[in-house]
C-alpha cells in the first residue's frame, strides 16, 4: 500500500484512501466530474470496479454487498444526475441502517453555486437521507474524510455516508496522509449497556408471565444471532423476527413464532398483542409492526434495547430503555439471567408458551391452491426455499412477492434475507442480489422479484452477465402491481386502476434474459416448478432468469388492514382467528 | 404547546445550520427563534434555539439533534437558572411633538436611541422576550415604521461552563479487506 506522505493527485489520494479503508469492490459509473478518480482506479490491484448500467443499480448493489457481508458497501458516481440517481439507494440504506459509502464527483470548487453543467447540490439533497455527508474541496482533506466516512458508516447504528469531491480537488496535487486517529467530538455511539438497566430488564423478565423477544435488524447488524439463541433457549421466551430480522433466529426453532406486523403470522401478531413484556432488541416499533399504535400490545411493559437512543421511546414508551449494541446487551442479559437461574430464579412462562404454540399450530402460514390449476406464487417460493436451501441468499423486491418470500422461505442464518424494508423500494432486488453475489461469490443468490419491480432495474443483468456475477432471478409474474392490486381488491371495490402490467405478454422475459446474455426459463405449471428450479440451480456460470407465471389473484395473508388495530388481524379474507378456542384466560388476568 | 430554550454546541463547519434547520422542518418541530454565533473556541459554534412543541416530547428533539454528527452537546436552559436576551431595533415615528414622550419610553426600558431623524428615532432595546414585548406595546401608539429582532441568546447562571469539553480521538481501524 502507498506510503504515508507520498505526493500524488487528489484522485490518486482518493483511491489510495479507499484502499486503506479496506475497499475491495466499487459499483459505479464514471462521468465528467468523477473522471479523474477513474484513472488511478484502473491501476488499483485491490479494488475491483464493477461498471453498472444505472447509478441506482450501483447504490443497491453496494447495499446488497453490505447486507450480505456486514462490510461497508461502496458505490461511485459522477456529479449531477449521476449523484441524484443515488438518492433512492441512499434513502433505502438510511431507513434500513445499511453501512455504505457513496463517493460522488462534484463540479470544480470555483464552479460550485454557478449552476454549472451537471451540478447538483448532492450534499444538500442527501442531508435527510444519509447518516452524514461531506463536501471536499481541499485535496488535503480527502484521506481523513474517507476514513471518517467509513468509521461513521460502520459504527453505531450503521448507515450511508456520502462523500462529494470537487473535481478541482481530484485534479490538484496533494500529499497522502492516512490518519491514525479521528476527531469526531459529536459522534460517540454508546455500545456498552448500563448495568442498572440490565438489572431492571432482568427483573422484568423474571416477573413477566407472557414475555416476547421482539427481534429487529439491529440483532443482525450487531452479529448477535448466537447470543440471541442462547438467551431464547435459556429463558424459553417466544421469539418474533421482524422483516429486517428474518434469519436472525432460525425458522426451524420451536420458539420462533415468525414475523410480526401487517402481514405477520397470527402467532407473532397475537403473541405481541397479548404479551405482558416485550423485550425489543434492535427493533424500532415501526408502524407496519404495531398497527394502530394506541392499541398495540396494550398490557405489555417494554424493555427497549437499541444502539440508537432516538429509537427508544420514539413510538412506544420504554419502561426500561437500554442504549447499547445488541450483542453486548444480550451478553449482559445472559450473564444476569444465568446468575438468577443458578440461584433458582427463573421465569414461569409455561402456560404462555403453550398458548402461543397453540396459535402457531392452529394458524400456520398457508395459502389456497388456485382452483384453476394455475401456479400459486407461494408454492414457487416454498419450492425455491426447499431446493436452494437455507445456505442460499434470498433477495426480494417490494410487494406481495416480498411478503411471500419473508414467510415461505425458511431462514436459518442471518444475512441470508435481503430486502428493502423501511423505504419499500421497488427495483431493489436485482442490483442488490448482484452486490450480494459479489460479496459472497460462493453462495447461491436468488433474487425473488415481482414483474413490476424487475422492470425497474433489470438492466443490471447486463452487468451480471458481463462481469461473471451469476445470480438467479425468480420473477413472480402475476402481470400486475400485485400488492396495490390486492388493496384495490380489498378496499377499492375491485376497481383495478393502473395496476395491470400485462407482463405475461410484454416483455417476453425469456427473450429479455437471452438478450442480456443470461439463461431465460419460464414456468407456468405447478408440475414443472421443481424441474425448472433444479435447472436454474445447475447453471453456475451465467445469470439465470426464470419467469414464473403465477396466478394473479393470490393475496398475502394474514393481514392487518392499514389504520386498524393488530387485534383485527385476518387469517384469510373475512376470516379472523378464533383466539378463545385456543385458550383465553389471559384477557381475564390482564 | 411548550416552549424550551436549547443551547446547542456544534462543530463550526459549513452546512451545520442547514442540517439543523432541515431536521426541525422534516420532523415537524417548530423553531420560535434561532441565534447562531461563534464561541470562545473557534472550532465550535453555539446555537440558541427556542423550540415550541405540540406533540413530540423534548426528549425526541434532543435525541434527533444528537444524532447529527456535528452536534457536540445540547443543554436545555430554563428561565430560572439562565439569563436570556434578545435584541430589538425599532424605528418609531417621532416628530417634534411626540419625541419627548418616545424618549421617556426609551428611558423607562433602559433602551438607547441609536439614530435620530426629523420624523423618527431608531431605538435599541435588549432584554427578555417579555420586556421587548412590553416596550413595543408602549411604542406602538406612536407608530412603528420598521422593526428587526434577533433570536434569543441564553447562558446559564453560575460559574460552570457548558463549553468545556474533552476531545477523545478514535483510533482508525482498517476494515477487513476481501
Amino acid at each position: 500500500m502507498t506510503e504515508q506522505g507520498a505526493e500524488m493527485s487528489g484522485a490518486q489520494s482518493l483511491i489510495t484512501a479507499l484502499e486503506h479503508a479496506g475497499t475491495d469492490t466499487i459499483f459505479g459509473i464514471p462521468g465528467g466530474a468523477i473522471l479523474p478518480a477513474y484513472d488511478p482506479l484502473m491501476d488499483s490491484t485491490q479494488i475491483r470496479h464493477i461498471l453498472v448500467r444505472h447509478e441506482q443499480g450501483a447504490g443497491h448493489a453496494a447495499q446488497g454487498y453490505a447486507a450480505a457481508t456486514g462490510r461497508v458497501g461502496v458505490c461511485m458516481a459522477t456529479s449531477g444526475p449521476g449523484a441524484t440517481n443515488l438518492v433512492t439507494p441512499l434513502a433505502d440504506a438510511h431507513m434500513d441502517s445499511v453501512p455504505m459509502v457513496a463517493v460522488t464527483g462534484q463540479v470544480g470548487a470555483s464552479m460550485i453555486g454557478t449552476d454549472a453543467f451537471q451540478e447538483a447540490d448532492i450534499r444538500g439533497i442527501t442531508m435527510p437521507i444519509t447518516k452524514h455527508n461531506f463536501l471536499v474541496t481541499d485535496p488535503a482533506d480527502i484521506p481523513r474524510t474517507v476514513a471518517e466516512a467509513f468509521h461513521i458508516a460502520s459504527t453505531g447504528r450503521p448507515g450511508p455516508v456520502l462523500v462529494d469531491v470537487a473535481k478541482s480537488a481530484l485534479q490538484a496535487l496533494t500529499t497522502f496522509t492516512w490518519p491514525t486517529e479521528l476527531v469526531l467530538p459529536g459522534y460517540r455511539p454508546v455500545t456498552r449497556p448500563h448495568s442498572k438497566q440490565i438489572r431492571e430488564a432482568t427483573r422484568l423478565v423474571l416477573e413477566a408471565r407472557r414475555p416476547v423477544l421482539y427481534v429487529g435488524g439491529g440483532v443482525i447488524s450487531a452479529r448477535a444471532s448466537r447470543e440471541l439463541r442462547e438467551l431464547a433457549e435459556l429463558t424459553g421466551i417466544p421469539v418474533v423476527t421482524t422483516l429486517m430480522a428474518r434469519g436472525a433466529f432460525p425458522d426451524s426453532h420451536p420458539q420462533h413464532l415468525g414475523m410480526p406486523g401487517m402481514h405477520g403470522t397470527v402467532a407473532a401478531v397475537a403473541g405481541l398483542q397479548r404479551s405482558d413484556l416485550i423485550i425489543s432488541l434492535g427493533a424500532r416499533f415501526d408502524d407496519r409492526v404495531t398497527g394502530t399504535l394506541s392499541s398495540f400490545a396494550p398490557h405489555a411493559l417494554v424493555v427497549h434495547a437499541d444502539i440508537d437512543p432516538a429509537e427508544i421511546g420514539k413510538n412506544r414508551h420504554a419502561d426500561v430503555p437500554i442504549v447499547g449494541d445488541c450483542r453486548e446487551v444480550i451478553a449482559d442479559l445472559l450473564v444476569a439471567l444465568r446468575a438468577e437461574a443458578e440461584a433458582g430464579r427463573t421465569g414461569d412462562y409455561e402456560q404462555w408458551v403453550d398458548f402461543v404454540a397453540g396459535l402457531k399450530k392452529r394458524y400456520p402460514v398457508g395459502y389456497d391452491q388456485p382452483e384453476d390449476g394455475s401456479l400459486a406464487p407461494q408454492h414457487v417460493i416454498q419450492r425455491l426455499s426447499a431446493i436452494a436451501g437455507p445456505e442460499a441468499i434470498y433477495v426480494a423486491g417490494v410487494g406481495q412477492h416480498q411478503m411471500w418470500a419473508a414467510h415461505f422461505v425458511d431462514y436459518e442464518h442471518p444475512r441470508t434475507w435481503l430486502n428493502s424494508g423501511g423505504l419499500g423500494t421497488m427495483g431493489y432486488s436485482v442490483p442488490a442480489a448482484m452486490g450480494a453475489k459479489v460479496g459472497r461469490p460462493e453462495a447461491t443468490v436468488w433474487s425473488i422479484d415481482g414483474d413490476g419491480c424487475f422492470q425497474m432495474t433489470n438492466q443490471e443483468l447486463a452487468t451480471c452477465a458481463i462481469n461473471d456475477i451469476p445470480i438467479k432471478v425468480a420473477i413472480i409474474n402475476n402481470e400486475s402491481l400485485g400488492m396495490v392490486r390486492q388493496w384495490q381488491t380489498l378496499f377499492y371495490n375491485e376497481r383495478y386502476s393502473n395496476t395491470d402490467l400485462h407482463s405475461k405478454r410484454i416483455p417476453d422475459f425469456v427473450k429479455l434474459a437471452d438478450a442480456y446474455g443470461c439463461v431465460g426459463l419460464a414456468c407456468d405449471s405447478p408440475d414443472d416448478v421443481d424441474a425448472t428450479i433444479e435447472k436454474a440451480m445447475a447453471i453456475d456460470d451465467l445469470p439465470v432468469v426464470v419467469d414464473f407465471r403465477v396466478h394473479r389473484d393470490a393475496m398475502v395473508w394474514p393481514m392487518v388492514a392499514a389504520g386498524t388495530s393488530n387485534d383485527e388481524i385476518k387469517y384469510a379474507r373475512d376470516l379472523a382467528p378464533q383466539f378463545d378456542e385456543v385458550q383465553d384466560d389471559w384477557e381475564v388476568r390482564a | 404547546m411548550s416552549r424550551h430554550t436549547l443551547s446547542v454546541l456544534v462543530e463550526n463547519k459549513p452546512g451545520v445550520l442547514a442540517r439543523i434547520a432541515g431536521l426541525f422542518s422534516r420532523r415537524g418541530y417548530n423553531i420560535d427563534s434561532l441565534a447562531v454565533g461563534p464561541t470562545e473556541d473557534p472550532e465550535v459554534s453555539r446555537m440558541t434555539i427556542v423550540v415550541a412543541l405540540e406533540d413530540s416530547p423534548l426528549e425526541q428533539v434532543t435525541k434527533q439533534l444528537n444524532k447529527l454528527i456535528e452536534v457536540i452537546k445540547i443543554v436545555e436552559l430554563d428561565g430560572g437558572s439562565s439569563v436570556n436576551r434578545e435584541l430589538l431595533l425599532v424605528k418609531v415615528r417621532a416628530g417634534a411633538d411626540t419625541r419627548g414622550q418616545v424618549l421617556d419610553a426609551v428611558q423607562l426600558f433602559e433602551a438607547k436611541v441609536v439614530d435620530v431623524a426629523p420624523d423618527a428615532v431608531t431605538i435599541e432595546v435588549t432584554g427578555s422576550t417579555d420586556k421587548l414585548a412590553a416596550c413595543l406595546a408602549v411604542l406602538q401608539p406612536f407608530g412603528i415604521r420598521e422593526l428587526v429582532q434577533s433570536g434569543m441568546v441564553a447562558i446559564g447562571r453560575g460559574g460552570r461552563s457548558i463549553t468545556e469539553r474533552t476531545v477523545r480521538p478514535v483510533p482508525v481501524a482498517p476494515q477487513r479487506a476481501g
